[in-house]
């Protein structure tokens, strides 16, 4: 049988991918639970909203009940669950904040409570794929007006008045014909005994009205935490009793433990155990690599211990994973046919009689996340029953594995999530947990495990490493008539299914076969790739090496026929209209192609807007360079101009970055801006230095001496962000991870206009220097 | 024994005298506000201040602070109102936050030395600390921000 095992955590795998071994997390679980509504999408009738969400595919869908999520105490403090993983983007403030809102509570006396992993109470909680706003917009804002509706009728059973005679208002309930005001508070009683009110009958607020949304003006629930120290994360949960471990685990992935000698680490002062951990053969999921444990009673003596330790491993079949010839298996295979993955025309023959043909091939390595927080986790495992603290993105899937790996029913396993130092996509796999807990179950005491930056960097779930190679077919006037794109990666289906070598289909729907350009003749390929490592979702995912290809491509078209990059890449977009690839089951992040559209006068619309606040086409001084990029992910349009300088030694540093996002209906433009900041840093590091390379199997990457990233002194000066103001029923889409990818191809296109160097490989390293 | 006062308060360690700071402080005194980014000091994420001046304690032993006051950033002000941290709230510089505490106490030992850092100043005194999130501009302007009067 083929089935999905978390449509959430695997971003919209597709049935055709087998996965053994792993159980299915059914849909239909969810269902029919008491104490709550549980809704499939649309969350509302389309009367009262003009889309639909795919919300209600994700596991366990949406719960939308005030019961569950809002608390309001006689003292009026009102108390709101967040129910989504806090890695940086806001979402702890911003979906309560929606709440808030709706329910006209005065945010000054709102509380934020983080939920524990709880699916089916809470609905789905994978904190992934941009798409908590998206999501939760309406349902969050359906709660607080549900909450608001018992108030008010609270109020109107205590006056004895008509319920729409009295209304909310900041906090209170009011009577305006009395002049009589009850606060929240003082009817929380009361209003706990109301009956909870039908979704459908919910009257929200108009947006004209909104106090907090759309506005900007609030700041994150933690921030005086965070300055101050008191904000907890995974490492810093404290239990009685608990000691500390670090694990060390096979150098190569799929490796196993032949023998190790564990006296001289025991023999280091603090050091109390060395045991061996449970690995399970690859490709695992999620599942622990195995290895060596060190149990000490503080991290310092656990990580001196396992440097003592004399280890002896079977590297097994990935131990000649070489970087340098896997580059080179990828380029061979795209300049062969492939797997078509997306056909429109012929665009062999278009390409045969073209006048001119242009034609662009890109590497990029592997990527490791480096979340500032490495992977952390503590596990308090008691006879059948279990509790884990970790920074997690994916509470009810971890809470599974937990269940699984250690034979206990779920509802045994308790997952409080911590604030995450950072995720990025890998907080979405709990391997980390799932070590903590085996480890705890077998001392009988709450245990923490702490990855150092070497098992970070040496054991993550990487991004993918990939060639992308396109060929554009021009005809005499420069137009494009035909465009072949073959993309080589090792795809994140590999983690789950042995033997997966083509791209699954979210990967495909990642800026290949959605490639938004009017041409008359398409051809997407996918040749196959055999995976040596963990492959899996870095913060864009595939997005980032299709975006590089294409929009470098771009470049290179307006290059090759004389014409500014800007006009090439309208030219090239086409008309306004609604795109409808020829690709079967085109995958669109999840959300219903009637809502989200691939719609090219939006698309349009961020270049023509960052090319105004931008000032493209603005004279730079010399040795500087313009570069504009456009890219669609996670259902959103994001435009980017970088202007970078190049010094005579090759030295580059980026004065300015604009960009513009059109995300729909936004609830925190602060945080978008925060977010784009940030994704330029990401961008400005993959391209400066970002890369995972292996030789024998093993990372050869230790620290962030060996994996570098952007730091201060080398940060944009100046970071415009230009926010598409939402139509009045624009949906919600991503703000997460679509920052990222038109980064580095605008800073390529920049620097072919500042050096005439075009650079095709990323990372830059030493490429520009002379 | 190992004596250091650890934001006015004296503690003493009977252990492994080469335990990195990092870890006393964080595992045995429970002060958690200090981070361990990478172990190298490479990050800047464990900094905090030895007497007048930045240090990265996960490369610094608690025996190398005998005798010497340690401020973390529980310590940096009775009510977390330390011009620094309030510039940092004002300009909302944190995403994720887990870097925040070494940069705050970096900016802190910045600002004591060299109460009007230039951009320049700024930079080169902030770039041993890594931000993922990538929160730098804003940690600029608010290091500025402090200098200038919160």
């Amino acid at each position: 049988m083929n089935f999905i095992d978390n449509p959430g955590k695997l971003r919209g795998f597709e049935k055709n991918i087998k996965v053994e071994k792993v159980s299915r997390r059914s849909i239909l679980k969810g269902l029919g639970i008491t104490g709550g509504f549980v809704l499939a999408a649309p969350v509302m009738t389309r009367q009262a909203f003009a889309y639909e969400t795919g919300a209600g595919k994700m596991p366990h869908g949406v719960v939308v009940d005030p019961r569950v999520f809002v608390a309001v105490a006689p003292d009026g403090t009102v108390t709101i669950l967040a129910h989504r993983s806090e890695m940086g983007t806001g979402v702890r403030t911003s979906l309560p904040l929606i709440v808030a809102e709706e329910m006209e509570a005065d945010w000054s006396k709102v509380k934020v409570e983080q939920a524990h992993g709880d699916e089916v109470k809470f609905g789905n909680q994978d904190t992934d794929g941009s798409r908590s706003t998206r999501h939760y917009l309406i349902p969050m804002r359906q709660i607080g007006a549900s909450a608001r509706t018992m108030l008010e009728q609270a109020a109107a059973k205590r006056w004895n008045v008509p319920a729409t005679e009295v209304k909310a208002v900041n906090h209170e309930v009011v009577h305006s014909a009395s002049g009589r005001k009850l606060g929240f508070g003082e009817l929380a009683a009361d209003a706990a005994k109301e009956s909870v009110p039908a979704i459908e009958g919910l009257k929200l607020k108009d947006p004209k009205d909104f106090r907090y949304l759309g506005k900007g003006q609030v700041s994150i629930v933690d921030l005086h935490d965070i300055t101050t120290g008191k904000a907890r994360y995974g490492a810093d949960v404290r239990l009685p009793g608990m000691k500390y471990a670090v694990i060390a685990r096979p150098p190569v992935t799929g490796g196993k433990l032949t023998s190790f000698d564990p006296d001289a680490a025991l023999k280091v002062p603090g050091v109390e155990k060395v045991m061996k951990v449970q690995g399970w053969p690859w490709p695992s999921k999620f599942q622990p690599l195995g290895g060596v444990a060190v149990i000490a009673r503080n991290t310092g003596a656990a990580i001196k211990g396992r440097d003592a330790l004399k280890l002896v491993w079977d590297d097994g079949a990935n131990g000649k994973y070489d970087s340098v010839a896997y580059r080179k298996d990828l380029e061979e295979a795209s300049r062969k046919p492939g797997l078509v993955v997306r056909q429109e025309g012929d665009a062999d023959a278009a390409l045969k009689t073209a006048a001119k043909v242009v034609v662009g091939e890109y590497y990029l390595p592997h990527l490791a996340h480096v979340s500032m927080e490495p992977p952390v986790a503590v596990a308090d495992v008691k006879g059948d029953k279990a509790e884990i603290w970790a920074p997690v993105q994916s509470p009810g899937g971890t809470r599974e594995d937990v269940a699984k790996t250690l034979g206990i029913p779920e509802g045994n396993v308790t997952v409080n999530v911590t604030l995450l130092g950072g995720g990025f996509g890998r907080k979405s796999k709990c391997d980390f947990a799932l070590e903590a807990a085996l480890l705890s179950k077998e001392l009988g005491v709450p245990v923490k495990v702490q990855w150092t930056r070497e098992d970070d960097l040496h054991h993550d779930f990487l991004h993918t490493v990939s060639v992308e190679r396109i060929e554009a077919g021009l005809d005499k006037d420069g137009k494009v008539i035909a465009w072949r794109h073959r993309s080589v990666a090792p795809t994140i289906a590999s983690t789950f299914a042995a033997g997966a070598n083509h791209a699954a289909s979210f990967e495909l729907g990642m800026g290949l076969v959605d490639m938004p350009f009017e041409i008359a003749n398409i051809s997407c390929e996918n040749p196959e790739a055999a995976a040596f490592t963990r492959i899996g979702w870095f913060r864009s995912v595939s997005n980032i090496p299709r975006a590089f290809a294409v929009q470098s491509m771009v470049g290179e078209i307006a290059n090759a026929t004389g014409r500014d990059q800007k006009e090439t890449l309208l030219a090239l977009i086409g008309s306004p209209r609604i795109v409808k690839p020829n690709v079967k089951d085109l995958w669109n992040y999840g959300e219903p192609y009637d809502s989200y559209p691939i719609d090219t006068a939006r698309l349009r619309k961020v270049v023509e807007l960052v090319a105004e606040k931008g000032e493209w086409g603005r004279t730079v001084p010399k040795g500087h360079g313009l570069g504009i990029a456009v890219h669609r992910s996670f259902v959103s349009y994001i435009a980017t101009i970088v202007e970078v300088a190049v010094d005579e030694k090759g030295k580059l540093t980026v004065p300015r970055v604009d960009t513009a996002i059109d995300c729909g209906t936004y609830v925190n433009p602060e945080r978008i801006a925060s977010q784009i900041e940030g994704a330029a840093i990401m961008g400005l590091s993959l391209a400066k230095y970002g890369e995972i390379s292996f030789k024998n199997g093993k990372v050869e990457q230790k620290n962030f001496d060996g994996f570098q990233v952007v730091r201060i002194d080398e940060a944009p000066l100046v970071t415009n962000v230009h926010i598409v103001p939402p139509g009045p029923d624009t949906p919600p889409s991503g703000v997460g991870e679509p920052g990222v990818p038109p980064f580095a191809p605008a800073l390529m296109n920049a620097i072919f206009a500042a050096t005439g160097k075009r650079i095709r490989a990323l990372p830059i390293g030493k490429q520009l220097e002379a | 024994m190992i004596k250091v006062k650890i934001n006015g308060q004296e503690q003493s360690w009977d252990g492994d005298p080469d335990l990195p700071l990092l870890w006393f402080l964080r595992d045995e005194a429970g002060l958690t506000g200090t981070k361990f980014g990478c172990g190298q000091a490479l990050c800047g994420a464990c900094t905090v201040i030895v007497d007048k001046e930045a240090v990265r304690s996960c490369i610094t032993s608690i025996n190398d602070v005998a005798g010497r006051e340690v401020t973390t950033i529980e310590g940096l002000h009775p009510d977390g109102d330390h011009p620094v941290q309030k510039a940092w709230r004002q300009v909302n510089v944190p995403q994720c936050g887990f870097c925040q505490a070494g940069q705050i106490m970096q900016a802190a030992a910045l600002l004591m030395d060299n109460p009007k850092p230039s951009h320049d100043q700024i930079r080169e005194a902030m770039s041993g600390n890594i931000c993922r999130c990538g929160c730098y501009q804003r940690i600029e302007n608010a290091v500025h921000l402090a200098s200038t009067g919160v």
